[in-house]
């Protein structure tokens, strides 16, 4: 059981997801990583540093389970296999001890059944390895704001970019957008995650409802023509693409 | 002996089951005179034919026991009812003339053979006139029916040892002289041995055909349960491709070994698959690997920042590749062990149609060609969302990918229909096609029909479609779209799914 404090202190290879996330993070979230690799996980905690995000680690399922018991985190990362006590079998004991915060499943059985074991037990989202540490950064990112977004709110606003949950309208500057019912939900999902990197794994699984990688480019095309038309007529931009991560609206004000 | 205690001699006791049990695992092939009939009683059918005999007889013993009691109860009634109406003739017949006509009737009848009992009694109670040379004591003192049977010995007996039973009227005369009239029971009790020797011979002849029977099945199967032991004996010591005896009756045995022999099929399927799969993994990710190595090499060996920097992007890029590799193996390999075969479910095979072609349609629009559907509404598979997702996703990418080499106007067709009770899901191209001969090889694992590999993918991605199909029980059938085109005769992939049973 330990903290890391990441042996690289030098902040100019950091990769470009990781870098260009950064600039969006609301400061001091805190999370836990359990991970028996030690190498992955310093690889992990180095990058949630540079995003401003404070991890601690624990490297086996006792004392990782000991830790989510004893501290209060916005985010757990729980690896699958692990010495002492199996990754899934921790998440159900913390969910059982009435530990709610988000977790999320790192395997390297990243398969569709493995998946749906995974969130059975308990977990919030799944991720297979090897992955991108943009990938699991955007992630991370999206499960702690989870709580902070309320999913009750009918309007979402970035910008003068207002989507309108109840009746499917979306204006810009108060002028209306027709979309296509696809590209209302592409551009739903992007909002309910205004400021955060939102990667293209994400979009395929929370707007096409498929988990695995999109591998071609295929999620692009879509986030390219609803750019077009929620810029097309206007000076702004305000749907970026991160480069070796996904896509982020954000309002530059 | 009594059948039940002839059959508690053979009651299977536990630790000698289990002990020839023992005795079965140390030596399969031949088992000891002794121990073999220790087995048989111990065999589940000897058991239950034994219960079911013991049963039949208990229901047999009874059935019969109440059959006689009712037949002697009626001959019993018959005969109260014949004695009772000739008592009331002698009670008339003493009526008309008195003691001396009485006396001649009883005569003339005691004279007949099979005669009834006739006593003429004083009123002390002895015996006056009569075929009846002694009677119980007390038999005469009571007037009426007599409700037991009694004893007396015969007249024409007089001095034997053997005695008689009978039942009686008693009848009083005014002048208090006591008359009987009985008969004997000889004849019930002599219907009731009958009836009981009956008996005993069926149950006799019934035990003797359970023991035939009994000794036939447990030896019958004894046998066959040898021939398994010895045959699953092999499989244990490593040769999966024994199998068990099958004989053909098509009974119990045949339908268990059946059923194992498709399970060791199974996995000596299975096993077949992952040793291909490894024998794939080592001998396709070498090169790829190889590649890497090298290009790290160079990255290392560079001294322009920028030029190591495309080397170090490319080296990224070699590795995605390399997992998305590893992954779609992983993936091939899961789904042909048929582990997710319990995520199945009944899913709409026409909206993952349309939805699959409405998230490829921009991608093929971009790409300059132009995509028909013709999707039959409502069509219902048993099945794997994700993975028939996967697979439709991996044939538009194909089909995109080859038909934009086409000559004329590339085009791509998705098309489900309902055909022949199955359902049909095609992905159409018309790129230059498979020939004939070769269509066999693309759905094999790494295999790419342009040597050269100059467009990008794994040489999976056909592979994980056969594999999905196999898991769904359909089938993947590659055509030409358009035979007569000998320029660009185009690909057609069809997934065809067997109909939902309802």
């Amino acid at each position: 059981m330990q903290t890391f404090s990441s042996p690289y202190s030098s902040a100019d290879d950091k990769s470009a997801g990781a870098g260009d996330a950064a600039d969006a993070i609301v400061p001091r979230m805190k999370i836990l990583v359990i991970e028996d690799d030690l190498e992955a996980a310093a690889y992990m905690s180095k990058g949630f540093k540079e995003a401003g995000i404070v991890v601690d680690h624990a490297s086996d399922g006792e004392s990782g389970l000991f830790m989510a018991s004893e501290n209060s985190y916005d985010v757990m990362v729980i690896d699958r296999m692990l010495p002492r006590r199996d990754g899934l079998s921790v998440i159900s004991e913390l969910r059982k001890r009435g530990v709610n915060a988000p977790v999320l499943i790192l395997s390297a059985l990243g398969q569709v059944d493995d998946r749906v074991t995974g969130l059975r037990a308990g977990g919030d989202d799944y991720l297979p390895k090897p992955y991108a540490f943009s990938e699991l950064l955007a992630r991370v990112e999206v499960l702690g704001r989870r709580k902070g977004t309320p999913e009750q709110d009918m309007v979402y606003r970035v910008g003068d970019l207002e989507l309108d949950r109840l009746s499917h309208e979306v204006k810009r500057a108060g002028k209306e957008i027709l979309l296509q019912p696809r590209e209302f939900r592409l551009l739903e999902y992007l909002m309910k995650n205004a400021g955060q990197v939102v990667t293209r794994t994400m979009l395929l699984e929370n707007v096409w409802d498929y988990h695995f990688d999109p591998q071609t480019n295929v999620i692009d095309v879509h986030v390219s023509r609803l750019r077009s038309k929620i810029e097309k007529d206007f000076e702004k931009p305000l749907l970026k693409t991160i480069r070796g991560a996904g896509y982020m609206i954000k309002d530059e004000g | 002996m009594s059948l039940k205690s002839w059959l508690t001699r053979f009651r299977p006791r536990p630790s000698r089951a289990s002990a020839s049990a023992a005795s079965m695992k140390t030596a399969p092939g031949i088992p000891r005179n002794g121990g073999r009939l220790r087995l048989m009683f111990s065999s589940t059918a000897v058991r239950l034919s034994a219960i079911y005999i013991l049963l039949f007889a208990l229901c047999a013993a009874l059935l019969v026991i109440y059959v006689t009691a009712m037949s002697e109860r009626l001959l019993a009634q018959q005969t109260r009812r014949t004695i009772e109406e000739e008592a009331l003739d002698i009670d008339r017949a003493y009526d008309r003339g008195g003691v001396n006509l009485v006396l001649r009737i009883m005569e003339r009848r005691s004279r007949q053979p099979g005669a009834n009992l006739y006593v003429i009694a004083g009123p002390n109670g002895e015996i006056l006139a009569g075929n009846v040379a002694s009677l119980q004591p007390g038999v005469l003192d009571e007037q009426g029916w007599t409700g037991m049977p009694f004893t007396y010995q015969p007249y024409a007996e007089m001095g034997a040892t053997r005695r008689h039973t009978a039942t009686a009227s008693v009848l009083r005369l005014d002048n208090g002289l006591r008359v009987l009239i009985g008969r004997d029971l000889g004849d019930p009790s002599r219907f009731r041995g009958i009836v009981q020797q009956a008996l005993m011979v069926a149950l006799a002849i019934m035990g003797l055909g359970a023991l035939v029977i009994w000794f036939g099945i447990g030896r019958n199967a004894l046998r066959r349960i040898d021939r398994m032991s010895a045959a699953s004996q092999k499989i244990m010591a490593g040769d999966l491709s024994q199998r068990l005896p099958v004989g053909r009756s098509g009974d119990e045995f045949d339908r268990l070994s059946e059923s194992l022999n498709a399970m060791l099929g199974r996995i000596e399927k299975l096993n077949e698959g992952l040793r291909q799969v490894s024998d794939n993994i080592a001998h396709d990710l070498k090169t790829p690997l190889t590649r890497l190595r090298n290009k790290a090499a160079d990255a290392l060996g560079e001294d322009r920042e920028d030029v190591r920097r495309v080397s170090l992007e490319g080296i990224i890029g070699e590795s995605d590749q390399l997992i998305r590799t590893f992954n779609a193996l992983l993936m091939i390999s899961r789904v042909e062990a048929g582990s997710i075969a319990a995520e199945l479910s009944d899913i709409d095979l026409s909206a993952i149609s349309a939805d699959s072609a409405e998230l490829y349609e921009p991608v093929a629009e971009e790409a300059g060609l132009s995509m028909h559907t013709e999707i039959d509404p409502g069509l219902i598979v048993h099945g794997n969302r994700e993975l028939i997702g996967q697979a439709i996703f991996n044939l538009l990418d194909n089909a995109i990918k080859y038909a934009v080499g086409a000559s004329q106007e590339p085009q791509i067709w998705v098309r489900l229909r309902h055909a022949e009770g199955s359902l049909k899901l095609s992905i159409s191209d018309n790129g230059p096609g498979v020939p004939a001969e070769r269509r066999e090889d693309v759905t094999k694992r790494f295999f790419r029909l342009d040597e050269s590999r100059s467009k990008p993918g794994t040489g999976l991605g056909l592979s994980l479609v056969e594999a999905v199909m196999e898991l769904h029980g359909g089938a993947l059938e590659l055509s030409a779209t358009d035979e007569a085109n000998t320029e660009a005769p185009g690909l057609t992939v069809t997934m065809v799914f067997p109909q939902i049973r309802r």
